[in-house]
């Protein structure tokens, strides 16, 4: 979908190229997250694929066509664009501001009203923000008009630059979920630059590190990339807790899952203390068929029947798309240390610290 | 209520009642002049805002140049100006405009260059031309500050229209300068407070055309 062929650009004035030869092949439908150290080429290597940089010698292809042999401002027209510092037009209403590309492109205004509506509750903006200037709208909603005014002429390709770097954590937290979400509804062609590495792998299909100078030190999905920096420079880069930020990409699934000391209510207390006896645990979880209850002290298993037990219910119950990250959560936090894996109230099974461990290891 | 032993009262209701059509031609000839010199100004100032604009190297010796013209006490550049034009409303136009270069073009490129790099950077990521993105984004962004450089010129202008008594004109100021010549309070005060008037008019006037055209800056102020 874009192809950056020995792309190279050396700023006038500077004898360093501030990207020397870049090669780079983004498919369909893909988010590519770029990320380096400051300096790496990163914002320049997306700002060459919409020529607001242009490139000093190189080939950048978009779906099929040269970029540099249509006029910039037509190129640009078919790309959404979202940058860091937002850059709504001050002195235009929110609808306006999220109308310009199709404005630009000559929609009649029924067409261009309508869009505008459509995406204002795709990007979970209040309809009423339509008539406010950008001024009169906090930090968070700004971001995602800037979104929406980016997708609003349906563009297959979206570039964004350090998009949610300015807003505070617990927004950007919500902005990041709800574009993964969005990206995974729309399936656009996404190049996006950032500087934080977990933001890198949590939106990223595909990750390519650079380093000083536009060279790409790996380009591969984040998971490979966690499991197999390619290079020094990468497992720097990618930091400590990089066994948890693996953790946090790998569903639970149900390669690891264990049976457990859970064992159904008409089973005889001799034969449930047995079961705990071989757990080696002093707790036991009761089932009624598949259906998971709770669990119950093994102090208080005596001679009555199970069904008697007033079973207590599992603070935190995952389910197998839940991350292993989660299910190591449950494990410290929980009083009997395992993640219990339950699904629509049918017990799956669960998983114990070296379960977890085993998940990561293969 | 009669005075006594003042021959010349502090405002002589007559006096104003008898001379309405002389008021009434000193008002428009105060308006015009300042209409006409900045205007001018204006239209000087937006080429030479253009060239600074385009041209970076040259807005230093622009403002050093209008600066020095605005330097020049009025009455000496009316006096300089006779043996070239005359003595005349040309004369007067002439230096009049020449004061409201410096404030006008310093609030053109201070405006324009005000326009947030941000702003910039998205109109051409969303695919502006670049004299779309003057027109559409540069200018009307830049308005608030060009309408205030607009309204300082004009209200200093207003205030140095009467100068141009000397030169027979003056608007306002011509009462104000008969009325020194014959100690006749009633002209100088009329004189002096319809300036006061007319500039507090004009000011207020630019102030509500700056709300009008730029909503989005209300806040901002």
């Amino acid at each position: 979908m874009i192809r950056l062929e020995n792309v190279r650009k050396v700023f006038p004035g500077s004898t360093r190229a501030a990207v020397s030869d870049l090669s780079l092949d983004i498919r369909r439908g893909e988010c590519v997250t770029l990320i380096g150290p400051s300096g790496c080429g990163k914002t320049t290597t997306l700002k060459m694929i919409n020529r607001i940089i242009e490139p000093t010698s190189g080939r950048i292809e978009i779906d099929g066509r040269d970029a540099m042999a249509i006029p910039a401002h037509e190129l640009r027209r078919s790309i959404g664009y979202v940058i860091q510092q937002i850059g709504l037009f001050p002195h235009r209403t929110i609808a306006q501001n999220i109308g310009t590309v199709p404005a630009l492109l000559g929609w009649d205004q029924a067409k261009i009203d309508e869009r505008v509506a459509e995406l204002v509750e795709v990007v979970g903006l209040d309809s009423e923000m339509m008539t406010r200037y950008p001024s009169e709208l906090s930090g968070g909603q700004q971001q995602r008009a800037g979104v929406a005014r980016a997708l609003a002429a349906d563009p297959p390709v979206l570039l964004m630059d350090e998009p949610f770097g300015a807003v505070d954590p617990i927004v950007r937290k919500r902005l990041q979920s709800e574009f993964d979400d969005l990206q995974s509804r729309l399936g656009k062609t996404v190049v996006f630059v950032t500087h934080d590495v977990d933001e890198a792998i949590l939106l990223g299909d595909r990750m390519a590190i650079l380093n000083i100078g536009g060279i790409i030190e790996q380009y591969e999905a984040p998971e490979s990339v966690l499991a197999e920096p390619a290079s020094d420079f990468v497992e720097d880069f990618l930091g400590r807790e990089r066994g948890l930020k693996r953790l946090a990409l790998l569903p639970i699934g149900e390669a690891h899952l264990q049976p457990g000391p859970f064992v159904d209510v008409s089973m005889s207390p001799v034969e449930a203390r047995r079961v705990m006896e071989q757990h080696g645990v002093d707790w036991l979880g009761l089932l009624d068929g598949e259906r998971l209850l709770g669990w119950v002290d093994g102090a208080r298993i005596g001679d009555a029947p199970l069904r008697g037990l007033e079973p207590r219910p599992f603070l935190v119950t995952l389910d197998t798309d839940s991350s292993l990250r989660s299910a190591l959560d449950a494990v410290v936090t929980s009083h009997a240390r395992v993640a219990v894996v339950v699904e629509d109230g049918v017990y799956r099974g669960m998983l114990d610290l070296e379960a977890i461990a085993e998940g990561i290891t293969e | 209520m009669s005075v006594v032993g003042q021959t010349s009262p502090l405002i002589d209701w007559d006096w104003i009642a008898r001379n309405v059509d002389q008021i009434a031609a000193r008002t428009w000839q105060h308006l015009s002049l300042t209409a006409i010199s900045v205007g001018i100004g204006l239209v000087i100032s937006i080429g030479l805002a253009i060239v600074a604009l385009r041209w970076r190297w040259s807005y230093t010796p622009i403002t050093w140049v209008t600066g020095l013209l605005y330097t020049i006490p009025s009455l000496a550049l009316f006096a300089l100006l006779v043996p070239v034009v005359g003595l005349n409303a040309t004369n007067a136009v002439i230096a009049l405009t020449s004061y409201t270069l410096l404030i006008i073009i310093r609030n053109l490129v201070a405006g324009i260059d005000g326009v947030p790099n941000a702003v910039l950077e998205a109109a051409d990521g969303m695919g502006y031309t670049r004299r779309a993105r003057f027109w559409r984004m540069e200018v009307p962004l830049a308005l608030p500050v060009i309408i205030a450089g607009l309204r300082i010129a004009t209200v200093t202008t207003v205030g140095l229209v009467t100068v141009t008594a000397v030169l027979g004109l003056g608007g306002y100021g011509y009462f104000i300068l008969r009325g020194l010549n014959t100690f006749f309070w009633t002209q100088i005060l009329v004189g002096v407070v319809l300036s006061v008037v007319l500039a507090t008019i004009l000011d207020i006037g630019f102030l509500i055309v700056q709300r009008v055209l730029s909503p989005w800056a209300r806040r901002v102020g």
